[in-house]
């Protein structure tokens, strides 16, 4: 049989019944290949069974179990105890989003910026039905294909600084998937979304810490798409210095 | 999304300083180490003649038009490249008040020297 433990610090914050947010520590099993969602899992089972994460897939394409983990925004179902073992871990919920209730993070404001860079395929004027399906080389993917890879799991906002100092800013996650859009050779919505781009809380927000592409679980690299942004973005000022519409 | 319609968009002058500090950025990476490099290490040590670089002839160098269109951009961009991060900074240090104010400060001083180094190699012809 395996004795040996390791010690996990949960913040923990029931609105109902807490005044503020306090840590609780639990002692699980140590086995070399459980996830630190896993290690939550036991919990809940057998130690404490009010306390509440999010979770679904347990193999990173989901987005749901994104947490702090040593202060790093990790997924609790891409992270194991055998990275932190024989240290304590601290697990705290995602930096940056309100706390609904412990581990679990308030998402709102985060799908309403990503629902705001308008994420859906614009047909341009000529498009109808009847000219039949799109047809896309192997190299008109690869232009966006990456940035389609994001599973919105917040990770990238929890690491942003500028979205920690003004959650004005549209956000890593967002943009890229505004880039994802702007870049595909079907999509004729630039234009709209240039507007978008273009604001102070656009790409403008961001300073390229490049925390964003650090943390990001599916190597998407935001901070990439934000740059190729900014560099379309300074092109159509330099356009609307001389055609202003 | 009705909300979203309604919303009118503000374009930002940021491209313009961004396309500064850019450039500075990309100077500051190539040109400073060869230009410590030069002054710093190969003529003190002598593999570089000193003499190269007397005032004579560093005025006649300054004294040409692309002499000094070379000395103004090696100042000037730089500048606006370190404001540019020192006014980005400030925001975040979480240094709220007077953000306007910070921008006249950290773009003024770029601008205000850039135009004083400039009359100067002006008044060298």
């Amino acid at each position: 049989m395996n004795k040996k433990t390791i010690v996990i610090d949960i913040l923990r914050y029931r609105p109902e019944m807490d005044e503020k947010p306090f840590t609780q520590s639990f002692e699980v099993p140590y086995i070399e290949d459980t996830s630190i969602l896993e290690a939550l899992q036991y919990i809940k089972d057998h130690l404490d069974s009010t306390i509440s994460f999010r979770w679904s897939c347990r193999m990173a394409i989901c987005g749901s179990c994104g947490l702090m983990i040593d202060n790093i925004p990790k997924l609790g179902c891409k992270a194991f105890l055998r990275d932190y073992y024989p240290n304590k871990i601290s697990l705290e919920p995602l930096a940056n989003f309100p706390i609904e209730r412990d581990l679990v993070v308030v998402m709102d404001d985060f799908m309403q910026k990503l629902e705001s860079v308008k994420p859906y395929l614009i047909p341009g004027d000529n498009a109808c039905m009847s000219s039949g399906e799109y047809q896309q080389t192997p190299l008109q993917m690869e232009k966006y294909k990456q940035f389609s890879m994001c599973i919105n799991c917040g990770l990238c906002y929890a690491a942003c600084p500028q979205y920690g100092l003004d959650n004005n800013f549209i956000g890593p996650a967002a943009l890229a998937l505004l880039a994802r859009y702007d870049r595909d050779s079907r999509d004729a919505g630039s234009a709209q979304r240039m507007k978008i781009l273009n604001q102070e809380e656009g790409v403008w927000g961001c300073t390229f810490v490049g925390y964003c592409s650090t943390v990001c679980p599916k190597k998407v690299d935001p901070a990439a798409a934000i740059q190729l942004l900014k560099v379309e973005s300074s092109k159509d000022y330099l356009i609307g210095l001389f055609k202003p519409d | 999304m009705n909300e979203l319609k309604e919303k009118t968009y503000k374009r930002s002058h940021e491209p313009v300083f961004w396309g500064l500090f850019g450039a500075g950025g990309m100077l500051c990476a190539f040109i400073t180490p060869v230009m410590i490099l030069i002054t710093g290490l190969l003529i003190p040590l002598g593999y570089i003649n000193r003499s190269h670089f007397d005032y004579n002839n560093l005025h006649a160098f300054a004294s040409t038009w692309y002499g000094a269109l070379i000395i103004l951009v090696l100042i000037a961009l730089p500048l606006w490249h370190t404001f540019h991060r020192i006014f980005h900074g400030l925001h975040d240090l979480g240094i709220k008040r007077g953000r306007d104010w910070q921008r006249v400060l950290c773009y003024g001083f770029a601008f205000t020297v850039s135009v004083f180094i400039a009359t100067l190699l002006f008044a060298m012809f």
